[in-house]
């Protein structure tokens, strides 16, 4: 009995080497070898990188930066990880996201009277409103004709692009300066995310003190609990570390807003993937949506309605990504260009798979590629390397993701674990 | 004249977790017969097929053809020895021709290009001499499946099979294409070419074989020729004679009625008509047992009454209530209990843990979920006890069900479906693949919820778990329940000449 923490430690550090090792295995890969491509093009890859680490963490406004780059990415993945868990695959996150995007600048410029507390909100609930109909519609065309989202998914980011298009060359077009210019007139002041920092950060502030006293009551308790159990405080805390660790995240999040350093935006963005993975984890919906992902045939036996929840998942999936192209526009953008959201759905598929299409793996494989995204700029102008290198070693990152073999050999990683079912239903229809 | 055999099998096994497939199996093909190996799924007459086509690598044993033993690494070397195989499932492209089709994989080329007109022309003379009547420039997907069949057989003998293996080849057929398949098979054996064929069709293995094997249970039960045997002996070869398995149950006492089936009607994925007008009822308290051969209906039957498959027609009544088709969810709650036939298609979610599987079907149910949330402790607490309980061999609850071995899979499944109060338990082929320690257990589980007033429909094509486990027994035969009797009427006899389609008058 005695030796029994120990072994589980020890599981504890094999299991997470397991799970975040092909990523960290691809991350590095991916770097050596753009570290080579850009020896051959003559340029010093070690300034490469460190400027691209400077331009990407050097000082606050560069951390605030990447953040910023990260926001609409955790979105994305978010929502082309929940889609894979049901065995979906969402390549249309981008023309959820565009919709959203165009929505919530409609709400922003052409809503008018509403107070910030009121507007910021709204533009945001309708961006993700019309993400998520824009996603129900692959789903209900593969839960009722069986057409693969794949294929209707690609064809509806095309329809959402040339709709935009339309729209802001049109209709929506803003028609405020002397050359008009593709896009939608700039959002009120009212709908953007960051109005009234002064009130949300004394808002943030009561419900962070709230949080902190149920987490100190929750300890408090629990103590009591393991020590009736004769057990000494000290156990208590090595087993309950990464608990607690979890639970200072949000704290540190908010101390991270209150300095400045993020946005609201990404607040939400975290918020979100912890949401998702409630979700997932601990709720029926998500033990639904997991089992239509894992085995559909012991979904339709334990009584699943199969066809609704394929539908509900490709809504929620088309409401995260119009939520982050909402976020997008009313938190940095501050209104809709075309130019502005082009590809970052399909980063997003980047992303998920990163972190392996857990939702809060999310997280961290968003903040890198924000990260690569923010300091792009800075590489190519110290270090006089095309920014494009970034988008390189993006790919490969996603290559090195997919072929996990040739990671795992690399690293001697040992075991099958897990393969996440990316192809499930793939021609088979 | 002492013949050498073209195939022979000497000694083979093949272990699988959990199963012995292919146990110590002899047998031999000669030059120009049409040699039949009869015996229901999961009897191993895939498997051992699998080994002589290079697919799987036998534990034990050797393959000799033409009295040479070969080496068989994978299909490659197969072919080279002259095997050919006609899949159950075609693997053909659709959009291509017959004649790309046939050349598929060894292509006529000149100088590295290819030559399509040498190929047609090859692929013209091959059907003349063989007599297998096919248009070289039609499409796949354009042709009826019966020609289909056909050209995969052509692919074989363009690669110069002299030992063709045709598994269940009438399964996919209409009776009119099975006869033109009969006469092709004819001609193949007037020119030379072996031919095993694969099914579980007494009337068709009658009709065409020289010779019959009948395998079980991953064991060779017996040869014999058409001409001595009759349906009624290949009958009971099929699912044994030989008494293993008791079962210790005191006489039913039937109570009130529980199932009461009218007029049932479902029709197969290929639109057949596999369930035909089946009435039936069951009372509490006792076993209906459905015999029959495999593939006369019964898995539709069960995919009607379980909820997964929708009924053309007819009527389901649940202790009075009328139930809907298409719903297990509703039968769920009205204490319908199913175990599928197959346990890894439907019956478990195999990168799941045990936690999740315990309660696949009841997870949003209390004590499971309160609302929208999952209790981990009382579903950690229900599968710690049910594993206990039934005595599923497990190192924990979190491990995931890929990682047991098929009989602890069957002893998840029947306990996750006791677990809830059963008026009805409908339990399908409950012990395939199942070593005798599982099948002993599984079977008394089922005779003690039966004791507890369940009603239980058990369908299985092992005429001994019919005959050890049921207090009634109904034979299904082409969709229609032929005959209902007691127990203590039936014999084997009477069974096997029902199962194989003939009615005493």
């Amino acid at each position: 009995m005695a030796s029994e923490p120990e072994t589980k430690k020890t599981d504890f550090w094999r299991a997470l080497w397991r799970s975040i090792g092909v990523p960290l295995g691809a991350i590095v890969l991916a770097l050596l070898i753009g570290a080579v491509i850009l020896l051959i093009s003559g340029a010093n890859p070690l300034l490469a990188y460190s400027a691209l680490f400077q331009g990407a963490f050097g000082g606050a406004s560069q951390i605030s930066r990447t953040l910023e780059k990260a926001t609409p990415l955790i979105f994305n993945g978010l929502a082309i990880s929940l889609a894979f868990k049901a065995g979906m695959f969402n390549i249309g996150a981008q023309g959820q996201l565009v919709f959203g995007a165009i929505i919530a600048a409609f709400i922003g410029f052409a809503v008018k009277g509403l107070p910030w507390f009121v507007h910021a909100p709204l533009a945001l609930i309708c961006g993700a409103i019309a993400g998520a109909l824009y996603g129900s519609i692959p789903g209900m065309l593969k839960a009722f004709t069986g057409a693969s989202e794949v294929i209707t998914t690609i064809m509806l980011n095309y329809v959402a692009l040339n709709m935009t298009d339309w729209l802001v060359g049109g209709p929506w077009q803003d028609k405020t300066t002397e050359i008009l210019l593709p896009r939608t007139p700039e959002i009120l002041e009212t709908a953007r995310l960051d109005q009234g920092r002064l009130i949300t950060s004394g808002l943030i502030f009561v419900i962070l003190s709230l949080y902190l006293a149920l987490m100190v009551y929750l300890f408090v308790k629990s103590h009591k609990k393991i020590r009736m159990a004769g057990k000494t405080t000290r156990e208590f805390f090595t087993a309950n570390l990464g608990s607690l660790l979890v639970a200072l995240i949000p704290v540190i999040l908010v101390g991270l807003y209150l300095l400045d350093l993020l946005q609201v935006g990404f607040l939400i963005a975290v918020g979100g993937a912890f949401f998702i993975w409630w979700l997932l984890e601990r709720t029926t919906l998500g033990f639904e949506i997991r089992t239509v992902g894992a085995n559909s045939n012991a979904a339709r036996y334990a009584g699943i309605n199969v066809a609704l929840i394929m539908i509900l998942t490709m809504v929620i999936s088309g409401l995260l990504a119009g939520l982050g192209g909402a976020v997008e526009t009313t938190g940095v953008d501050g209104r809709f260009e075309p130019a502005f959201n082009v590809g970052l759905g399909f980063d997003g598929i980047t992303i998920s798979l990163l972190g392996k299409t857990h939702p809060l793996g999310n997280i961290p494989a968003a903040i890198l590629i924000g990260s690569m995204k923010a300091g792009s700029n800075t590489m190519q102008f110290e270090a006089g390397v095309p920014k494009e290198i970034v988008d390189v070693v993006q790919a490969l990152m996603l290559f090195f993701v997919a072929a996990d073999m040739i990671v795992r050999y690399v690293l001697r990683i040992k075991g099958k674990e897990e393969k996440v079912s990316l192809t499930s239903g793939w021609g088979q229809h | 004249m002492n013949q050498v055999p073209v195939l022979e099998v000497r000694h083979v096994s093949k272990q699988f977790p959990g199963v012995l497939a292919n146990d110590d199996i002899n047998f031999s093909l000669n030059k120009g017969e049409i040699h039949a190996i009869l015996g229901e799924n999961g009897a191993g007459k895939s498997t051992l097929l699998n080994i002589i086509y290079g697919l799987y690598k036998a534990d034990q044993g050797e393959i000799l053809v033409d009295g040479q033993p070969i080496e068989l690494s994978n299909t490659q070397d197969a072919i080279r020895h002259g095997i050919g195989m006609v899949h159950q499932h075609f693997m053909l492209v659709p959009v291509f021709t017959v004649t790309e089709n046939i050349v598929l994989g060894s292509e006529v080329t000149r100088n590295g290009m290819l030559n399509m007109k040498e190929a047609r022309q090859k692929v013209t003379e091959l059907s003349k001499r063989f007599g297998l009547e096919v248009d070289p420039d039609a499409l796949i997907e354009e042709i009826p499946v019966g020609v289909q069949q056909r050209v995969e057989i052509l692919k074989a003998l363009y690669r110069d099979a002299k030992i063709l293996f045709l598994d269940e080849p009438t399964a996919v057929l209409t009776p009119q294409e099975v006869g033109d398949l009969f006469k092709v098979i004819e001609q193949l054996r007037e020119r030379g070419v072996s031919i095993i064929f694969i099914s579980h069709k007494l009337k068709e293995v009658l009709a065409i074989s020289d010779k019959i094997t009948v395998m079980r249970r991953g064991k060779v039960v017996g040869s014999t020729t058409p001409r001595e045997a009759n349906e009624r002996i290949l009958a009971e070869m099929m699912v044994g004679r030989d008494v293993i398995l008791t079962v210790d149950k005191e006489p039913a006492r039937p109570a009130e009625k529980v199932l009461e089936v009218k007029d049932l009607t479902v029709f197969s994925d290929q639109k057949h008509k596999a369930v035909d007008h089946v009435s039936f009822d069951i009372r509490a308290g006792e076993i209906l047992g459905i015999a029959g051969v495999q593939g006369n209906g019964q898995s539709e039957f069960v995919e009607a009454l379980s909820g997964l498959r929708d009924a053309a027609e007819g009527e389901m009544i649940l202790n009075g209530q009328r139930m809907p088709f298409k719903h297990p969810r509703a039968l769920v709650e009205h204490a319908v209990s199913h175990v599928p036939e197959d346990r890894q298609k439907h019956g478990l979610v195999l990168s799941y843990s045990l936690i999740d599987n315990m309660v696949l079907c009841t997870y949003y149910q209390p004590p499971f979920a309160k609302g929208f949330n999952r209790q981990n402790d009382a579903m950690r607490e229900n599968a710690e006890r049910l594993i206990k309980q039934f005595d599923v061999r497990t190192p924990n609850a979190d491990v995931k069900a890929s990682t047991l071995s098929g009989g602890n899979q069957q002893k998840v499944i029947v306990a996750r479906e006791l677990s809830r109060p059963v008026k009805l338990l409908i339990v399908n082929q409950p012990t395939r693949g199942l070593d005798v320690g599982s099948i002993e257990y599984i079977h008394s589980q089922i005779v003690k919820i039966r004791d507890e007033g369940a009603a239980v429909l058990l369908v299985s094509a092992e005429l001994d778990e019919i005959m050890s486990l049921s207090d009634r027994i109904s034979v299904m035969y082409h969709g229609e329940l032929v005959a209902t009797m007691d127990v203590k009427e039936a014999t084997r006899e009477k069974l096997g000449l029902l199962m194989a389609g003939v009615t005493p008058d």
